[in-house]
Order: C-alpha cells, then structure tokens, then sequence
C-alpha cells in the first residue's frame, strides 16, 4: 500500500477546531502514520463520543462514526467484535472518557479488546465552554467552579493500570514525530493501547502543559522511555531515573559517584505494573514527565477469546442450521 | 399400576404448584408441562416468582409458584384460577387463597403445617382447622415425613433427602391426571447424570407419591385430560423468551447475516441473552456489556459493522437506552431493541408483568424520533414477531422496538414448529461495491437509505448524531434542510405501512362491540371473546401487533362498530395513541395494573355490561 498518503486520509470536510488547537498536530500525525501501515484505506474505522476531539473522524477520509458522549468504546466493541479484521481507533478526550463515559472506559481496557484508543487530555471542557473535567489540576477556577475546584483529578495512567490495561503510552501534542511513532506501535499491540496525549486547549486552559512542553524546559521535563534502554534524559541526556527504596529518584551521571549502568532500564513488557505506574505519575519539577510506551504486555485480548469459542462450538455442534435447533428436545406428532 | 379410580375425562384444567422459593416448584410445574404436551394437550403455562431469589424461608414474599392450564380443547391463558393447587407450606396457601376455584382441591404439605411455619406465614391458627376452607377438597399428605421414610436406607443427607419432596408432590399429581413418569424419569437421568443416587431417590420418590396417591382414598376421584384438538404437525413446548431468540436466528440465517446480541442482565429479559448465548456453534456472537447503555451501543456499532444486530432489555433498561435508540434512527442504521416489559416505574415490580412501555417505546426520546414499534402476542408467536423485527430493520434500515412483556416472556405453549423456509426472505439494504456512495441518497418507495460497511472499498463516508445533510449525510445545521430530515424520517416509518397485511378481525366485520388488545393480551382477550360469541353476543376482536406504523386498514375496522373497548394492562397508553390518529372515534377503555394478566371472566363480566348498555 506504498501508494497512498496522508491527502488519502484527509476528508473533504473543512476542519472546524480553533486556530492553534493541539488537536491540529494529532489529525497531521495520524493523516501520516496510517499510510505507513501496511493496510487498506476501507478497513480503517474511527469511532468517537462527543466534545471536540471526537469531530475527528469528520476529518479522517475513512469509515468514521461520531457517536454520542461517552459511549464510544461499546460501539468500537462492537464494531471489533462484528469485524475484527478492521483496525479500529477510537477518538476520546478527558470529559468524554473519564466522567460520562468512565464505565464504558474501564470495562474496554479490562477486557483488552484489540482497539486503539487515543485520549485526548486538555484538562478541560472545550465544546461547552470551559467547565473543569475530572483531570483538571485541584484549584482550577472555571466558570463551573469560580471559586476553584475541589475535586482531585483522575490519573488516566493510574486508572488504566487499574483496570488491567495492557498498553499505555504517552505522548505531547508537540511532538508529531513521536506521535506518529506511537501510533504505529499502538496498531501493532494486539488489546486495548491506550495513547494519553497531553493536548493544549488554547481558549480555555492554555498552557496547562507549559512545564512539560515549552522548549526552555522540555529537555529537562520530557523523559522519553524506550523499551529495553536507559531512562536518561536533559540537554545533555545525562540525568536518569534509579530506584531508592520503594521511590524514583533523579540522578546526575558523574554526580556522587553515578554511572550509567546505575540507571533503571525500561521494561515495557515487565507484567508487574507498579514501576509502569511510578514511572507515569512522575511530573515536573521534581522528575521529568515520561512519554514514550510506558507499558506493553501481551495478554489474551477479548476479540480473539470470542472467536476461538465460536470456532470450537462450530466444529462441535450438535446442530449446523436453525432448523435442527428448532426441532431438537422433545417433539410430538399430531397426525390428522 | 391399574386404576381402579373413577377416571374423569376433563375438557380443560387448571394446576398450580406453589411452595417456597427454594422447594423446586419451576422445576416441578415445567416437568407436568412437558409430559402434558407429549400427550398432545395443548396448554399454557406462568411462573410466578418473586423478585428475590432466596426470600425468607416460608414466608409469603418467598412463595413461588407455576401454573398450568392443560387441555383438549384450544387453549390460549394459563388460566384464571386454578382447579387444583398443590401447596407446600402455609405461605403457600395463603399467598393462593384467591387463585384457587371454590371447591376446587388443595393437596398440602401437612407436615410443613407446623406452629413456627404458622407463624413465618402470619397464621396465628391453622387455616386447615378453622373455616377458612370450608368447602374445598383438602388432601393431606405427609410429603416431608413419607420422603424422609422412602429415603432412609438411600444414604443421602438430609438436605438432598429434602430436596425430593418435590418429586413426591408431582407423583401425586401426574396420578390425579392420569400421566405416565417416563419423560421425568428420564429428564432426570439426563439432569443428574454424574450422580446416580440422586436420579434414583428422585425417581423412588415420585413413585411413593404416585402411590401414595393411589392408595388413599382422599381422591375422591382420578381426572384424565384427553389430547387437545391441534393441527396436523410437529410441535414442541416453547416459552416466549425462547422463541424471541429462536425467530432472531431464524432471520439471521434467512438474511445471510451474523446475528450480535449486546445486552445486559434484567428480568425478565435475560433469558433471550442466555438462550442466544449457547448457540455460538451458529455463530450467534453474544456480549455481555458493562451496563444497559453499552449493551445497545455495541449493537449499534455491529450493525454499523454489517451484523443483524439486537439488544434486549425491560423498562429501566430501555429509559437507559433512550439516548443510543435516538442516535440509531438518526443514523439510519438497522437495529431491534426487545423490552419484555415489566411493572413500572422505576425498578416496579419486576417479576410481574404489565403494558408498561409503549409510551416509553413511541415517545421516550429527545426530539421527533420515530421508531417502528412491534408487539408480540402470544409466547409461539414471539418467534414470528422478532423475525419480522429483523426483517423490517435490515430492509428500511431504521430502528425496530419490539415489545413483549413479563407474561409472554416467561410463558410457554405447544408450538407447531416452523421451518425457516417458511418464512418470507429478507433482503438487507445494503450499496453495491464500485458505485458512488451517497449515504443519504434514498430509495424513491420506501425512502430508506443504503448501508455502505466498513471494509468496503471506495464507500468510506462518516456517520453520526449531528443532523445529516440530505442526501449526502455531511453534518448539517441548516434549518430548512433539519426539518425536511424530520419529515423524511417520519414519512419513511409511515411507508412501511404499505408493505403491512391488513389488521385482522376475529368475528364478525361490523357489530355491537369491537374489543381491541395489542400484544400480550391475546389470550385472554381472545377466550372472552369467543366464549360471548358463542352465547350469541355480537362482539369481535382486534389484536393488534404493529403498533407503528398502524394497519392502514385501521380507522376502516373501528369505523363498523357501534362500541370500541381497548383493554390493557396500563392505563391507557394504546388507547390514548388511538385516540390521537383517530380523531372523532369514541374508545372505551379497560385497564388493570395489577401485575397480573387479565381474567377471562373479568372481561366477560365487562363486556357484557358494555353491550347492555
């Protein structure tokens, strides 16, 4: 499928996000990572819920469906289940996955049904006008809550590893490469990959990434992970990440007698979620946020359970039509 | 065993086995079913169980119960009241008081009529010793004390020995009627195949009641129930839930199309899940979601996806649904939603039966969103109704809602057993691979549009909840094109009408009284009906099943009658919707919110009143 492009994946449909919208450099990341999959553009499906990042499917020239607020990972079921040689991506933000559609959220990771699903996190409601979500920073005052918020906020990493998530990753909406990236590693896990990606709303809460993202500071505060490699990161990629006691710690190579071999080396496959889940709780300016694949176990995936048992009962049925079924138990004649 | 007894030959009866919820009475009521049937009697069946699983032990809200109606001659209710009941314990008793014919026969449990069960049952005194029963035929058998007596030298504990005194209850009663203990002896080999112990006790049991039924002479005599009048065919016993499911893959193989149930757990919906659910070797994918809402909406995005897709529920469940229903017909996408409704509002009366939802099913939903409304009416015909469901989702591709209800679901009657064949082919609406796709463009007769699925090439194209431009389904905001959409979708429900058989009348085309039902209450609307007719009275019946569109027919039927009576169990609903499309046409109403099923006689009594004046 060398042949197609990114123009392939752009619908004729005009893109109505505001100018500057992190939403923006998702849509171009994705338009470019799909062509590099070696798949049919038909067999693509991008199911959303509601808010503004699930307006894109609009804009991908694929099949698409804009579900309603919430539901979007029962419908990506089901889409899976009907058909599951089509690669399905599902298209979510903070509101829309974590508040209203939290349940639908939970039982999709923890059944691991083979989707992709990309969260779109802004902390904040965009489509209504800027009410706080259930990962707005503690404090924050909106017009839902003048006063400041006193909720505490979801970790969407804590919550997917609660739910037995099999693959999370993370990424910023500032870096097209390591999206795109990400992407194509999501398609290739088989089970529910889970890509928080820390969007910019610029009406409502701009900036609210700054510290992980502005280029004064993201060398500093971007710890990218990669499987199998050392957690090091800074100008220089010369601090890293090592264990003391039950905590992480951020450490200088050459400072009080640190080498390199002393830093912690990822292990994205590694069952076991706590060090996963340390590593993604990890925020500036004590550590550096990590981005990257954080976690990628394999497990049995739901999709693939189902079908083997409709195979198995196939070949071991007592019955192959419906007409057997109807006329087996007990039956009786009347005559005339 | 010879039968010395005066052997009775019975047109129709009815029996009721109740005893506590944990006494095995469902298991006891369905065997005499099944063995009636292979007779060739033709009957109906209710369970009647309360909503808890395990109430207290021996007290009224854990009694359950299962009636049967069996006869020669057309049956069409499980009956009103019963002619014979067996009873286990007091709560039992008491909790039938009314269901029982006076001097009719009650065969309890005596040994289960103990002070402290007295009590559990809120009898201060023993209802066997005062005046409560005067007049009927109380047997009373020592069933706890001749099973203990039976399995003594059998080894089992006393819990399994107290598990059998079911058994010992139906020898009585399969001796009273007449019937031979082959089938259950049978079943039960089947049933307790790793433990042969326990088939034999059950069997030594039945055998000890069967006896002990013969040898006393409190039988004042033996009832036998000669085989019912049915047509020429095979047939099986079938509850309506069974054959919900049953017509569902029937349309599935018809349609060449996969069937995907997404649905969550609600009585008295569940067993369509859990009949569907064993027939994966038919590839039958079922999904078992995490709430109401996810239930329907994975059923939408399988049929987004090509399957004939279903989801079933009861009232809450629906009111879940609501928003997803709204987006289905918005979409235009095929998709049935079952309610076998219960008693409402709120969590109701679960386990009872009611006309709860046709309002909820027509109306309940945010803006001018029709949905094709079916109902089915008998627990045979559930069978025909979700095939004609899926047959009109998959053709119009529009949302279909069938209603069945509590009594219907849970039902069971002989069923002369359709072939597939029989059936009328379904055609699903489906865009031919290599023309332009146009998501909106319809159909210039039936106004509905085609289904491109994903997979397809060259058809990709984006669905969704936010208005649809005509013809090519972009996102539209325009005013005048949302209310030309509106009118579409309304119009394109109303075509269906054309493709529909004309509502029928039982009895004659113009008279002094048209009884109208719809759905559930076929039976016992019917047998009133028929028994006036008989009597001379000019009454008729119309039961309806498509709900909407309405028979064109319709206004036709209600024009040729002096007096029209719409009976259901509800308040009003159907009546009110024919009050709304027939304006001018006088309707009476009779209604019952009672959990229960109409009584054949109470109806009697009410259309008899109507004519006379």
């Amino acid at each position: 499928m060398a042949h197609l492009t990114n123009k392939d994946f752009t619908s004729d449909q005009e893109v109505k996000w505001c100018p500057g919208c992190g939403d923006y450099a998702i849509l171009r990341a994705m338009q470019k990572a799909l062509p590099q999959l070696e798949r049919n553009k038909e067999d693509f499906v991008f199911v959303s819920g509601i808010g503004c990042s699930s307006r894109f499917p609009y804009y991908m020239n694929t099949y698409g469906f804009h579900t309603i607020h919430g539901r979007a990972p029962a419908f990506a079921t089901g889409v899976k289940l009907a058909n599951p040689k089509l690669s399905v991506w599902q298209i979510t933000g903070d509101g829309d996955a974590l508040a209203i559609g939290g349940n639908h959220f939970i039982h999709a990771l923890r059944r691991n049904i083979d989707i992709n699903i990309l969260l779109f996190n802004n902390e904040i409601y965009g489509l209504t006008k800027g009410q706080f979500s259930p990962t707005s920073k503690k404090g924050i005052k909106t017009k839902s809550n003048p006063h400041g918020t006193t909720d505490e906020p979801f970790s969407p990493s804590d919550l997917a590893i609660g739910a037995q998530g099999s693959f999370f990753a993370r990424v910023v909406d500032t870096n097209p490469k390591l999206m795109q990236k990400i992407f194509l590693e999501a398609e290739e896990h088989r089970g529910t990959s889970l890509i928080e990606i820390l969007q910019n709303c610029v009406i409502f809460n701009d900036k609210t990434f700054a510290p992980i993202t502005a280029k004064e500071v993201k060398q500093e505060a971007q710890l990218i992970v990669e499987d199998g490699k050392a957690m090091l990161f800074g100008a220089e990629n010369n601090k890293g990440l090592i264990l003391n006691g039950f905590k992480l710690e951020v450490v200088t190579i050459g400072e009080n007698g640190i080498t390199e071999k002393d830093i912690l080396v990822h292990n994205a496959k590694e069952e076991d979620p706590t060090l996963h889940a340390m590593l993604a709780r990890m925020r500036p300016p004590e550590f550096p946020a990590a981005l990257g694949i954080i976690r990628a176990v394999n497990k049995p995936t739901f999709n693939e359970g189902l079908l083997a048992q409709l195979e198995y009962e196939k070949e071991n049925a007592k019955f192959k039509t419906v007409d057997e079924l109807l006329k087996s138990g007990d039956t009786w004649e009347i005559e005339d | 065993m010879d039968k010395t007894t005066k052997v009775v030959d019975l047109e129709k009866v009815v029996i009721k086995f109740a005893g506590d919820s944990g006494d095995g009475m469902q298991l006891t009521g369905s065997q005499f079913t099944d063995t009636s049937a292979l007779l060739g009697n033709d009957l109906a069946t209710f369970p009647d169980f309360p909503a808890e699983i395990r109430a207290p032990q021996g007290t009224v809200a854990g009694v359950s119960g299962f009636q049967i109606h069996i006869g020669r001659i057309d049956i069409n209710t499980p009956g009103d009241i019963a002619d014979v009941l067996v009873a286990m314990n007091p709560a039992a008793l008491k909790a039938n008081k009314k269901s029982i014919k006076k001097g009719g026969t009650i065969i309890v449990n005596i040994d289960s009529f103990t002070k402290r069960d007295l009590e559990k049952a809120g009898y201060e005194n023993s209802p066997l010793e005062d005046n409560s029963f005067e007049g009927y035929n109380i047997i009373e058998a020592p069933i706890t004390k001749l099973t203990r007596e039976t399995l003594k030298d059998s080894g089992l504990d006393g819990k399994s020995v107290g598990r059998s005194k079911n058994m010992f209850a139906l020898g009585i009663v399969y001796w009273m009627f007449n019937r031979p203990m082959e089938q259950t002896e049978q079943f039960l080999k089947k049933k307790f195949e790793k433990k042969p112990e326990v088939v034999e006790a059950n069997i030594k049991v039945m055998h000890a009641g069967y006896n002990f039924a013969d040898t006393i002479e409190a039988l004042p005599s033996s009832y036998t129930v000669l085989s019912a009048n049915l047509r020429k065919g095979t047939y099986r016993n079938v509850m309506g839930n069974q054959a919900t499911a049953w017509g569902f893959l029937a349309a599935a193989e018809r349609a060449n199309k996969e069937l995907f149930l997404g649905s969550y757990p609600i009585t008295p919906a569940s067993d369509i899940l859990h009949e569907l659910a064993k027939h994966k070797n038919l590839g039958v994918k079922t999904f078992q979601a995490e709430d109401e809402i996810a239930g329907i909406c994975s059923a939408i995005g399988a049929s987004f996806t090509g399957s004939l897709a279903i989801t079933t529920t009861s009232g809450p469940g629906l009111a879940l649904k609501g928003e997803a229903l709204g987006l289905a017909i918005m979409t235009e996408l095929p998709l049935v939603v079952v309610d076998v409704q219960r008693g409402g509002p709120s969590t109701g009366l679960p386990t009872k039966t009611e006309q709860s939802d046709l309002f909820q099913a027509l109306y309940g939903r945010n803006g001018e969103s029709p949905a094709v409304i079916l109902a089915s009416s008998t627990p045979a015909n559930c069978f025909d109704w979700s095939y004609m469901a899926s047959k009109i989702t998959l053709e119009h591709n529009t949302p279909v809602v069938l209603l069945s209800d509590g009594y219907l679901g849970n039902g069971a009657e002989p069923w002369n057993i359709k072939s597939t064949k029989d059936m009328p082919s379904i055609t699903p609406n489906i865009a031919t691979e290599g023309e332009e796709y146009l998501p909106y463009k319809r159909d210039d007769r039936t106004l509905a549009r085609e289904l491109a699925l994903p997979g397809t090439k060259g058809m990709e194209h984006r669905l969704g909840g936010l208005e649809k431009e005509d013809i090519t389904g972009n996102v539209s905001y325009d005013g005048d094109n949302h209310e030309k959409m509106c009118r579409i979708r309304e119009e394109k429900i109303n075509r269906i009408a054309n493709i529909l058989p004309k509502q029928e009348v039982f009895g004659k085309e113009k008279g002094d009284l048209l009884v109208v039902g719809w759905g559930g209450t076929h039976g016992s609307l019917y047998s009133a009906v028929e028994k006036l007719q008989k009597e001379g009275l000019n009454i008729s019946l119309s039961q309806f099943n498509y709900i909407n569109p309405l028979p064109k027919n319709t206004a036709e039927i209600f024009n040729n009658f002096k007096k029209i009576v719409v009976c259901e169990l509800n308040n009003g609903q159907f009546v009110n919707y024919l009050r709304m499309k027939n304006q001018g046409v006088i309707f009476n109403q009779y209604n019952k919110l009672q959990g229960l099923p109409f009584t054949t006689s109470e109806l009697e009594d009410y259309f008899k009143t109507l004519l006379k004046n």
